[in-house]
């Protein structure tokens, strides 16, 4: 027989399990055009709806009339907050404690908020029902800065009139929403007061938009006679979604059926709640038959969950050597109209208190205020766990703001700052645990990999030509060594609306020996589908091929959180290999039973239970199989499946090193990034080629948010970024050349190692990009400017230095 | 809205339907003909998940009026299948060097670039990113995008025979020619 002369070696190969870069399987069909995502989906019968869409920032809603629309040939209703008081549906939970309005209710507070739906048998004649709406408003005085609106007279939320106790805690003023405090304010204080230096400065970390190629988007199915609600939509979260829909609606979640099918992209976009999906679903309710919203990209861009906006004041204490002593922030949190953050209920600005970094700061206080303004809501964690993003690129900037206090190389000063790998599991300052690393290592085989000495020797070349009138171009070199804290998260800490952040994943082993396992989680492009499957075939022996992975259909997934912050290998991934461990468990019993010897008498050995001593005498996994169905086994119930709901101990801890080259033209303000690279630390590795392709990903969105990317207001509230004309995406013609490395220091705490990866690109290299840009003016005196760092921008600050002739 | 009749060529097939002079290309496409290949990203011909080849050209699917298709001979990414139905050199390279993610951009950036190595069979990767620079992905960051085409590339012209590799979809549009 082949397997016979097989090697454990050979056999292992076989599985394509952990470690290997297993090609794609999803990739067949989406090379040859037959995904399946929300917009693919055609119903008989199915409706369009559509919004009217408010051109005020800020405005009393006098009148709604939908006279003439309703006489547009194709246009069926149009649906008004007064039509949803009745239901109590013109208003909705936000996740983030708060309430937002579905559609307009007597006022409206950002460009681009939802007024009225229109349903119509078409998407054209949908438009052009949107278009014969008339609406009169009245309008209001605009806020466009939280500072300002702090000090305010100008009420935005009426609604909340007299509620001076928000969803966590006192409000200080009507458009003040929470104060979030962590650390120890009084020690701060005090080690900021004694230290030998202390560096200051405002770090803003801009607005901007996940922006994922697929917009959101869902399809409403009330089938009347069941009394059954399926729900199709881009729901980064789908069993959420149906508890949420169940909870606001009434209809009894077993009625409720939520599909995630492929979808394009998520990068946090697609976590909330929005208008669209509620009024779809009362349009069918109210129509009988299915209906249809899909956001175009204005929509998109001005409605759905924009990203950042945090304006983070910094203090950071340290010895004239430079080691640190203290660290101190304060964030102002533009949150727009409504507070609609999707961070878990006990973490209102997120885990921005990850905020000390790679760095040992023994003391360190953290406040947070949020703010409504006249923006769009959301608040979303743009490809980062929750406000990670922000924290690295504060703590990220301030470390450069203190080397250049110091007078010292901003290299060494995180050296001598890292958490020491003797150090972990680590307590910090800010609440944390962090379960492992090894700063030190990642750092020094980043700076030998990229020659660091030799560029700066470069640099401080280039900086005397530049004097000498040689040349207009500058040299700036980026540095970032990141933590992230993903994996979210323990129950006993983590929940959104209430729902306990846990995942899931069963598995079904087949009579013949392949399988299908199901997941609480939803791929949006991260390669689910490849990888749970590599987990499973490491763990159980059976091929990968021959391993069918489900996910996104509440009735037949098992309960889970879905996929955002990098918690699907964390939380799920852990859920797939514990399951995996049950079922191997099973299978020993069976193995011992046909071998005729005791369970404790046989090993595991790749893909069979080996007889210990005698390796002639095995029984495969496929063996163990077939007979688990089909052979009566005295103590065991026939089958071989399990399914774990796994609550994480503990979040992981990825971490990263990464290094940026950048040549700028003085003159122009054009930049031209001549290396990336980077370093990045996710514990296990389960498929190599996957990591590399979300390291390149996400390195990408962070040149665009570091380098042009934003979403911009101007005083009146317009929206100045609604298109993809004026909202940045890279091309392939601008994206730099990414060359990837690793370390590997696996999660102590998860079943096998991994810690997450899909995220730490762009938390690592938005502030790698910006210090390098930081770091190419500091010659000339440069300590901070804000991004985004487009060409104006940046010619700008070559202005102000005095660098233009 | 009164409706015209359009007649045109889809991926090898005459296809005719009644359309308003307004509907956009990519809607009769997927709406009219089930052709969901194409997929719409942005509506204003920034993105490129929207493109066909159109007379042997690369063109964006949103912009381009069914009414202006009259007659044309399309190709999307569903005809790029050998005809056997296996996956092409450019489908098979994709998938080789993981050049897709979510998979939203993938008809529209595969269209692009079988269109671009008839221009140009020989690319440098510069040219690679200058001519692939209309299609957006926002998962990929291109790198492994332009290792598919260039891979592609060298394997089409190790084996010389376009026409027996490319499938229905390349002879159709080389016949338009």
């Amino acid at each position: 027989m082949k397997d016979e002369v097989q090697t454990p070696e050979e056999r292992s190969a076989g599985l394509k399990g952990m470690g290997c870069s297993r090609k794609r399987v999803e990739d067949v069909r989406f090379t040859q055009g037959k995904g399946n995502y929300v917009d693919d989906i055609k119903l008989p019968g199915m409706l369009f709806g559509d919004f009217v869409r408010s051109p005020y920032a800020h405005a009393k809603v006098v009148s709604i009339n939908t006279e003439e629309a309703l006489k547009v040939p194709g246009v069926l209703a149009v649906l008004t907050a007064a039509d949803l008081e009745p239901l109590g549906l013109h208003w909705m939970p936000t996740l983030a404690g708060d309430k937002q309005m579905v559609l307009a209710d007597g006022k409206v507070l950002f460009q681009g908020q939802e007024v009225a739906y229109v349903v119509a048998t078409d998407r054209y004649a949908a438009a052009d029902g949107v278009e014969a709406v008339e609406v009169e408003y009245e309008d209001l005085p605009v806020l466009t800065d939280p500072f300002e609106a702090l000090q305010s007279d100008v009420v935005l939320r009426e609604d909340l009139a007299g509620q001076t106790e928000g969803a966590h805690g006192p409000r200080k003023h009507h458009n003040h929403i929470f104060t979030w405090e962590q650390g120890d304010k009084e020690a701060t204080e005090a080690v900021l007061s004694e230290a030998d230096v202390v560096a200051e400065e405002m770090v803003y970390y801009h607005r901007t938009h996940p922006c994922p190629l697929e917009t959101c988007g869902c399809v409403a199915s009330m089938d009347k006679v069941t009394g059954k609600l399926t729900l199709h939509g881009t729901f980064q979260a789908p069993h959420a979604i149906r508890t949420v829909v169940s909870l606001i609606s009434g209809i009894a979640e077993h009625n409720i059926r939520v599909i995630s099918p492929d979808i394009g992209g998520g990068f946090g976009n697609k976590v909330g709640a929005y208008s669209g999906y509620v009024c779809s679903v009362v349009a069918s309710i109210v129509t009988g038959k299915p209906v249809k919203w899909v956001e175009d990209r204005m929509d998109n861009l001005m409605s759905t969950a924009f990203a950042r906006d945090y304006w983070m004041q910094g203090k950071i204490a340290a010895t004239k050597e430079g080691k640190i002593t203290g660290l101190w922030c304060h964030t102002t949190a533009d949150h727009g109209g409504f507070d609609a953050c999707a961070d878990p209920t006990k973490f209102p600005a997120g885990f921005m208190n990850i905020c000390t970094g790679s760095y040992d700061i023994p003391t360190a206080y953290l406040s947070v205020d949020g703010v409504y303004t006249n923006k769009a809501p959301g608040g979303v964690a743009y490809r980062c766990s929750f406000r990670v993003t922000e924290a690295a690129y504060f703590i990220e900037r301030m470390i450069e703001v203190l080397a250049i206090k110091l007078n010292m190389d901003a290299a060494e000063l995180r050296r001598i700052n890292f958490i020491r790998k003797d150090q972990f599991p680590y307590q910090s300052a800010l609440g944390w645990e962090y379960d492992s690393g090894d700063y030190h290592t990642a750092w020094d085989k980043a700076l030998a990999a990229v020659g660091y000495d030799d560029l700066r020797k470069e640099q401080a070349q280039r900086l005397e030509d530049f004097k000498a009138g040689k040349t207009r171009k500058l040299m700036g070199i980026g540095l970032t060594h990141f933590t992230e804290i993903v994996g979210a998260g323990p129950v006993k800490n983590c929940d959104i609306l209430g729902l306990g952040m846990f995942d899931s994943c069963e598995i079904r082993i087949h009579p013949t020996g392949s399988a299908i396992a199901r997941l609480g989680t939803i791929s949006q492009g991260q390669g689910h589908a490849t990888t749970f499957a590599q987990i499973i075939a490491s763990e159980i022996g059976l091929p990968a091929d021959d391993i069918t992975l489900e996910e996104g259909d509440t009735d037949t997934a098992p309960y889970g959180l879905g996929t955002y912050g990098s918690r699907s290998t964390p939380v799920a991934g852990a859920a797939t290999a514990m399951a995996a461990r049950k079922i191997r468990a099973k299978a020993q019993m069976i193995a011992a039973y046909l071998l005729e010897v005791h369970d404790g008498d046989v090993e595991w050995d790749v893909d069979r239970f080996v007889v210990k001593g005698d390796e002639s005498r095995f029984k495969t996994m496929k063996e163990i199989a077939f007979a688990s169905y089909n052979q009566a086994i005295p103590g065991l119930e026939p089958g071989l499946e399990a399914v774990s709901y796994y609550d994480p101990p503990n979040m992981t801890y990825p971490f990263g090193a990464y290094i940026c080259v950048m040549e700028i033209d003085v003159d122009t303000g054009e930049h031209e990034v001549r290396k990336f690279y980077a370093l990045d630390d996710c514990g296990t590795r389960i498929n190599p080629m996957i990591i590399e392709g979300q390291v390149h990903g996400g390195a990408t969105e962070g040149y665009a948010i570091a380098m042009g990317q934003e979403i911009a207001y101007d005083d009146m509230g317009n929206h100045k970024s609604a298109t993809l004309m004026d909202f940045f995406l890279p091309t392939s013609w601008e994206t730099p050349t990414y060359q990837t490395d690793h370390t590997v220091t696996p999660s102590p705490h998860h079943p096998i190692g991994a810690k997450g990866v899909g995220e730490s690109p762009n938390v690592g290299s938005v502030p790698c990009f910006s210090n390098a840009v930081h770091d190419a003016f500091r010659p000339f005196g440069l300590t901070q400017s804000h991004m985004p760092h487009d060409h104006w921008r940046v010619w700008k600050i070559a202005r102000d230095l005095g660098l233009h002739r | 809205m009164s409706k015209m009749h359009v007649k045109l060529t889809v991926n090898g097939e005459a296809v005719e339907g009644l359309a308003e002079p307004r509907t956009l290309l990519i809607h009769f496409l997927r709406e009219n003909l089930g052709v969901t290949g194409p997929h719409v990203g942005c509506e204003t011909s920034h993105c490129g998940a929207c493109t066909v080849d159109m007379d042997g050209r690369s063109v964006k699917s949103c912009t381009v009026f069914v009414a202006q298709a009259q007659g044309a001979d399309v190709t999307t990414v569903e005809g790029l299948v050998n005809a056997d139905g296996s996956l092409s050199v450019l489908q098979e390279m994709f998938r080789e060097h993981h050049g897709l993610q979510c998979g939203f951009c993938t008809p529209g950036m595969i269209t692009r670039a079988h269109r671009f190595l008839m221009e140009n069979p020989t690319p440098t990767e510069e040219e690679v990113r200058f001519g692939m620079a209309g299609n957006l992905c926002r998962c990929t960051g291109y790198q492994n995008i332009v290792k598919a085409i260039l891979a592609a590339a060298e394997m089409m012209k190790a084996e010389d025979t376009p026409s027996s590799t490319e499938g229905v979809g390349q002879q159709k549009v080389e016949a338009a020619e």
